[in-house]
């Protein structure tokens, strides 16, 4: 397609507790189709999108945080962490899944363990 | 300028679904053109023709329905979600033995896709709601 746009989805929410986390990744993973720039930004409680080790079972809901580390062979792979919003909640990038994304701008946390 | 619109709340509980109707008139009026109108997350509730509003009360649905008609507007509900949320037309109402369909006039379901194109053919892509 021509007409490449960049497309930047923000994540602002909890992964779970409300569905906006998982219909978000669904238009993400339908909208790699399209080879369009992507870009995600994970900000407020949407970092715990990106916690490592995620347990739903007690809740009873779908555990589909592995779906973010299977986007980059999707071609998405520019995530962006805000380190403020994981400073607010006693996070730090070594929480976080071990998933490869750009580190563009000082204002976003670095990826913990980048993979080759 | 053309505008695609994401609607991304249900009706009532929250503001979402008028603040972007009145957005998406108001852009009509000043001679803007609207690519598309999407419905996601519990924005698809906007599109069931069985709300029955109190009579005092505006009635979304058909404040919808009625931009629709008259400007010639793609009013899209995200399958996906809509399937969720039990929003049916008469196709995917057989498809999935259902006794019944609540899309409202004017509207129709169709994929993600749908989202995606709005945004790559419109020149500003503006989403109403959390």
């Amino acid at each position: 397609m021509a007409n490449k746009k960049r497309f930047l989805y923000v994540n602002r929410k909890a992964p779970h507790g409300t569905i906006y986390a998982l219909e978000s990744l669904e238009v993400v993973l339908i909208g790699a189709a399209f080879e369009q720039d992507v870009s995600l930004a994970f900000i407020d409680d949407g970092v715990f999108q990106l916690m490592a080790g995620q347990d739903t079972a007690a809740a009873g809901v779908k555990n589909f945080s592995r779906t973010y580390k299977a986007l980059g062979d999707y071609e998405v792979r520019k995530f962006y962490v805000e380190r403020e919003s994981l400073e607010e909640r006693g996070l730090t990038v070594e929480d976080l899944m071990p998933i490869t994304y750009e580190d563009e701008n000082e204002d976003y946390a670095r990826s913990p363990r980048s993979c080759p | 300028m053309q505008f695609a619109i994401v609607v991304n709340e249900g009706p009532y509980t929250h503001q979402a679904s008028d603040t972007a109707y009145h957005f998406t008139k108001a852009a009509l009026e000043k001679g803007h053109g609207i690519t598309r109108v999407f419905f996601y997350h519990d924005g698809v509730n906007n599109g069931t023709r069985l709300t029955v509003p109190p009579q005092d009360d505006r009635n979304l649905q058909k404040l919808w329905s009625e931009l629709g008609e008259k400007h010639k507007l793609d009013l899209v509900v995200c399958i996906a979600a809509a399937q969720r949320r039990g929003i049916l037309d008469a196709d995917e109402a057989k498809r999935h033995g259902k006794d019944a369909s609540n899309i409202a006039p004017g509207f129709r379901i169709s994929g993600l896709g749908q989202l995606i194109e709005a945004g790559i053919e419109a020149d500003r892509l503006v989403v109403f709601g959390d």
